[in-house]
């Protein structure tokens, strides 16, 4: 029987009911009183040496309210990275200075000049227009290779050159890993592209800075995924704010896929321009904008090699990756090719030496970041592309190759320094073929070569690794934050909850599924309890939402904080029952004495903690409002299987996605409902990638996907029919080490689909007779007519 | 968007003296020119919207047995109307919000080497009509976004020929959904018409040798062997010159298979 | 120029500039923020709303081209006592919604469709989406839904 509550039940979400009614209050929808509005002014060339900035003309017309440039911001922090990394040397990576506009120099295409502050948007636009910027257009640098192989084109002068670090991993393994190669019986290589994607969720982003001079008071409303984060990051090294003077709001917000993740100039530029102009102030970015403004993910060329004995065991993987940086550090940049990368390159094999040589490169791009997956999407696409190229290289079958590698006995420590603490690699793999339906598929691809079509039947594994932790090793990984969740649970007189949050819901329905886990817990219903979260000056101090920590960690730190509630309350209630703490037990909403039918309920007890009449006072105090902090031990571990089947017509190279199964080790899950929504959305994005979305740049650093019209977003038809699409979680080995055995979904589709896409088109494609053993992301119609024809 | 006054004439005298102010632009379904007025790529000083304009719109067969298509026609009403392969063109255009306000006239007028409406028009040899004259669709098409008409003149219906089957077949662009290359096929008693759109740098173009070829058997193997240079083809992020050529071939013959 | 049209049933109006787009009327002029804007290409649809009756791209119209219509906004959906409408309430129970933003622009489409064509195939309204985008629920739960609100059967959402 399907629960209708609690943890395990797909509760609906309680806030589509506003979303479903235009009743939402994104960052937009924000408007204040007096209110003014800026405009950036943003770069045309990807590199040039910015002579003057002459807004004498602009200043004087309409509605214009003051225009800033890089020399305002001479006192000022520029932009912070949050994760410094030490090269395979030990020095630490080089780190640009990142002005909020640019001065001296600019580096990409909309990289900001200035900015103009009008009454309106259009009057902003109007006096922009009349800014004369004078450049000396350089030559820019788009290519990574050609940007480490030679210095003519620096994007920064003051760095020694375009390489932002050069890391080996695990270096000490470098040897035996070299060694491995030279005894292995068989050793395939594929070098590939990792494209580069933009997030595009579609509320784009929003900051609204204001400013009360009277108590000295800062606001920033932005469209963020982890609102302390930015008040950490831009009150103490950009602005100079102190937290307890400003406050972060990030209200409803319009998806993240980890692009509002990072601080951005435009809300460190709102916040002092609000006090500037003792005005508030809105930026409201166009789609357009977002495309050169907001970071972009991906973006690794890769070559890859696999070690196999005689016996077809792998036996060593050695790698070399070239990440694009873009022209500046963005918050979290460096840690995604790194820590997010390699560490993940083991995959779900007992492959017993790696070796992952990862240079992050500066160009003159818009800054790339994490992007839903961050770093194990790439290192996922390698691996099973290679394992599968491999296969088909030795001629055996790509779901036995897998099966003979898998890692069977947990907890494993891989050679890439993490240890996986549980998971069943044969239970997603024999899922997946199961609800795949693998033994039709010859029936099917007759069916579609009647047609003059191919079919190719594509198989994938992967793991993740989520909820980055701890902190005491990430500070000793370079992260320049702490990666805990914070949660305190206020209950009130008459026994509702609040949870406040440091997590942030931009979609995840965090306010339909922490209920569920408290409302289980205390044995009440779910509408008792309501999440606030997005607001620096409600919530306690936390990391937001990102890398698929929200349940894990976030709900972890609300299940520490209830805990302690329901200690409280026990005690609370012993007193009442007068009976000893240690007899009282907590069930169904009511406290009662073991072996007795005395019993208390749930709101008497909490009408006590604050009508304290009757009570304790000299055990313990009034109130009901606990707080906890919560640091994992280590990452969670999701893992899984997928298979995908397409049609590829050889006419015209289109792609079809015909079928596509995915089955997910998540752990315990809360809600399968908002689960399976979750790995939909993440199968939306890697199909996405593998077959329609690609940020291009031409060698001048011109943005050649700067829109709609050029970027593919996935739509509605270019998905698999409901028919023949299955999201199965079934397979659960529960977390070790956190209180909910969870693991974390959201990042899993994105990251276990592109290769299984490819992977199915290399099936189709060789089934055909063309003898194509890789093609790059996204496979548009054109590239695999390009493949087919030589 | 710069901005500009907005006239709504109610009949195509007041629609053409309107025109006659300074920097003034026709605007249809706005689908593609609101867009463009974003972006401030163009300033004009009035926009004279012929959404209004009742003896505009419409679809009704001419006393010739041609279908006569007021020049601000929505899209979805021409898929409604129009013959199979024109209804089936402009079924396909953009998206359904796209195809409430978009017109023909709209799309002829801007001419973009990636639209349906020219392949359509030039394939069956259509006619369009201007406030002030008919234009041949032969002579109409002068390139990419270049046209035959004058400044100020207004296309107030478009007459198609009416073939005995046709067919438009579209392989889009991914991403804006434009044709990346379509072809329109239609096969008239005194032979067979081929325009092809979305490939060419010079816009719209006839395939003459796949129309001599489909005149004398109209049939896909006609077209085998027959190709278009990729020479002048245009060449991007969604296809090379090559690619598109190759495409041209492919949908001559999809649209003669499944012409109706 | 002063324009005046029925949103949502009632009278509403106000002065506007020639570029003024519906969009932007319908947000800063009538506070109706349900009115999305996710694009400036005409492309996203989070901004479809109905102009007498029909579905369009109202950041792709200009205000002064709908004076005198009857314009229903995603606020003017829900049955008279404030409850979800069939279609709303689709998109709750079927999970056809995770941020919300696109989702005004799904709804007003999906009404759209279902008003032309009241049993649509999977494929008839995965091909009437063409000109809505959502980036976070792969469209799957939004097919669903709406194949849901026009009574097919569908399967139900997942429960362990």
């Amino acid at each position: 029987m399907p629960k209708d509550g609690g943890i395990g039940a797909s509760s609906k979400r309680r806030e589509d009911v506003r979303f479903l009614t235009g009743e939402g209050n994104y960052t937009d929808d924000i408007n204040i009183r007096g209110q003014a509005h800026v405009f950036f002014l943003r770069s045309d060339v990807a590199h040039g040496a910015l002579k003057g900035v002459d807004t004498s003309d602009a200043a004087g017309m309409p509605g214009v309210i003051r225009i800033f440039t890089g020399a305002d911001f001479e006192a000022v922090g520029g932009m912070p990275c949050g994760w410094q990394v030490t090269d395979k040397h030990g020095q630490p990576m080089q780190e640009p200075r990142h002005p909020i506009l640019a001065h001296e120099k600019v580096r990409h295409v909309g990289e900001p000049i200035a900015a103009v502050v009008a009454e309106t948007l259009e009057q902003a636009r109007d006096a922009a227009e009349a800014i004369s910027v004078d450049i000396d257009e350089l030559p820019a640098v788009v290519d990574m290779k050609a940007a480490v192989a030679s210095d003519d084109v620096k994007v920064h002068d003051d760095l020694t050159s375009n390489l932002c670090y050069d890391w080996g991993f695990v270096e000490e393994n470098k040897a035996a890993t070299d060694a491995a190669f030279e005894k292995a019986a068989h050793v395939t290589t594929l070098e590939l592209v990792n494209n580069r994607l933009v997030a595009n969720p579609m509320e784009p982003r929003v900051a609204v800075g204001d400013y009360a001079r009277g108590t000295d008071d800062h606001t920033l409303y932005t469209t963020s995924q982890n609102p302390h984060v930015i008040r950490l990051l831009m009150g103490a090294f950009v602005l100079g704010i102190p937290e307890h003077k400003l406050r972060v709001v990030a209200p409803d917000v319009g998806g993240g896929f980890g692009t509002k993740i990072f601080h951005y100039q435009e809300e460190a530029f709102v916040t002092f321009a609000a006090k500037a102009c003792n005005r508030p102030v809105k930026w409201t970015s166009s789609r357009s904008e977002a495309f050169m403004s907001d970071a972009h993910g991906r973006d690794h060329v890769t070559k890859i090699e696999l070690a196999l004995d005689a016996q077809n065991n792998f036996t060593a993987v050695r790698t070399e990756t070239f990440a694009n940086m873009g022209a500046y550090l963005s918050t979290f940049a460096p840690s995604v090719p790194t820590w997010l990368h390699g560490t993940l390159m083991a995959g779900n094999y007992k492959t017993p030496l790696v070796y992952v040589n990862v240079k992050a490169v500066f160009t003159n791009t818009v800054p790339v970041d994490a992007y839903r997956g961050a770093g194990r999407p790439e290192a996922t696409f390698q691996l099973e592309r290679v394992i599968d190229k491999a296969a088909r290289e030795l001629n055996v079958d790509p779901v036995e190759l897998r099966r003979q590698n898998f890692i069977r006995e947990f907890p494993y420590a891989t050679p890439v320094a993490v240890e996986y603490d549980t998971g069943d690699y044969d239970a997603t793999m024999d899922k997946v073929l199961e609800i795949s339906d693998r033994e039709g598929f010859a029936a099917r691809r007759a069916e579609s070569e009647a047609k003059g079509k191919l079919r190719g039947f594509g198989i994938n594994c992967f793991i993740e690794a989520c909820g980055i932790a701890p902190s005491n090793l990430v500070g000793q990984l370079g992260a320049r934050a702490g990666l805990y969740e914070s949660a305190t649970v206020r209950v009130n007189a008459t026994g509702g909850l609040v949870v406040m949050t440091g997590s942030h819901s931009h979609g995840q329905g965090h306010e339909t599924a922490f209920p569920q886990v408290v409302a289980e817990m205390i044995g009440i219903d779910e509408s008792m309890i309501e999440v606030v979260h997005g607001d620096t000056a409600t919530a306690p101090m936390g990391m937001g939402t990102y890398g698929s920590r929200s349940i894990a960690v976030g709900g972890s730190a609300m299940v520490r904080a209830t805990e302690k509630i329901i200690a409280k309350a026990k005690k609370i209630a012993s007193h009442l029952l007068e009976a000893s703490e240690g007899d009282i037990e907590l069930k169904d909403g009511a406290f009662s004495v073991a072996g007795t039918d005395k019993s208390v309920a749930w709101g008497d007890v909490t009408l006590a903690a604050y009508v304290p009449h009757n009570y304790p006072l000299e055990d313990i105090e009034p109130g009901l409002e606990e707080t906890a902090f919560y640091d994992p031990s280590n990452f969670t571990y999701p893992a899984g299987a997928y298979s995908c089947e397409v049609e590829v017509d050889p006419a015209t190279g289109e792609v079809t996605i015909e079928r596509f199964a995915s089955a997910d080790d998540f752990g315990n899950v809360i809600n399968p409902m908002i689960v399976e929504g979750q790995v939909h959305g993440g199968i939306a994005q890697g199909i996405g990638q593998a077959l329609l979305e690609n940020c291009a740049y031409d060698e001048n650093g011109q943005l050649l996907s700067a829109s709609y019209m050029d970027y593919t977003m996935p739509r509605a038809d270019n998905l698999p029919p409901m028919d023949h699409y299955v999201v199965d979680h079934s397979c659960q080995t529960p977390c070790t080490h956190n209180p909910l055995g969870v693991k974390g979904c959201g990042e899993a589709g994105a990251i276990g689909s592109p290769p299984t896409v490819i992977n199915a088109i290399i099936d189709a494609l060789q089934s055909g007779g063309h003898k194509v053993d890789h093609i790059d992301m996204p496979a548009t119609p054109s590239r695999v007519w390009s493949a087919i024809h030589g | 968007m710069y901005n500009f006054d907005v006239e709504m004439p109610g009949s195509v005298a007041d629609a053409v003296s309107a025109m006659g102010r300074e920097e003034a632009q026709a605007l249809g379904g706005g689908q593609t020119l609101i867009p463009t007025l974003k972006q401030r790529l163009a300033s004009p000083s009035v926009l004279v919207s012929l959404s209004k304009i009742s003896e505009m719109k419409g679809v009704c067969t001419g006393e010739d047995g041609a279908l006569c298509i007021g020049g601000a026609t929505v899209h979805a009403a021409v898929a409604k109307d129009g013959f199979a392969g024109l209804a089936g063109l402009a079924s396909r255009i953009g998206d359904p919000a796209v195809r409430a306000r978009g017109t023909i006239g709209g799309s002829l007028a801007n001419n973009d080497p990636s639209a349906c409406y020219p392949a359509a028009a030039l394939g069956c040899g259509a006619t369009i009509v201007t406030n002030s004259r008919e234009i041949a669709a032969d002579d109409y098409f002068q390139g990419m976004f270049d046209t035959a008409l004058e400044e100020g003149e207004i296309i107030t219906e478009v007459r198609f020929p009416v073939p005995e089957v046709s067919r438009y077949e579209k392989f889009v662009q991914p991403a804006s959904r434009f044709a990346l290359v379509g072809v329109f096929v239609a096969r008239f008693s005194e032979g067979v018409r081929v325009a092809v759109t979305g490939a060419s740098e010079d816009g719209v173009f006839r395939w003459a040798e796949a129309e001599a070829a489909l005149s004398q058997a109209f049939s896909e193997n006609a077209v085998d062997g027959l190709s278009v240079p990729a020479d002048g083809m245009i060449s991007d992020l969604h296809g090379s010159a090559a690619y598109r050529a190759h495409l041209v071939g492919v949908m001559t013959k999809r649209a003669v298979a499944n012409a109706a | 120029m002063r324009i005046d049209m029925v949103v949502n049933g009632k009278e509403a109006g106000g002065e506007v500039e020639g570029r003024t787009v519906l969009s932007s009327f319908l947000r800063d002029q009538l506070a109706l923020t349900g009115c999305h804007v996710g694009c400036d290409t005409s492309q996203c649809g989070a901004c479809v709303v109905h102009v007498d009756g029909q579905a369009v791209k109202s950041c792709t119209m200009l205000a002064a081209e709908a004076a005198g219509s009857e314009i229903t906004t995603i606020e003017g959906m829900a049955n008279a006592d404030g409850s979800l409408n069939v279609i709303q309430q689709a998109f709750q129970d079927h999970h056809g919604l995770q941020c919300g933003f696109c989702t005004p622009g799904m709804v007003m489409s999906a009404a759209a469709l279902l008003k032309e064509n009241p049993k649509p195939s999977e494929a008839e309204v995965r091909d009437y989406l063409e000109g809505n985008i959502c980036r976070c629920t792969g469209y799957h739960n939004i097919v669903k839904a709406i194949m849901a609100a026009s009574g097919q059967d569908v399967v139900p959402v997942a429960a362990e």
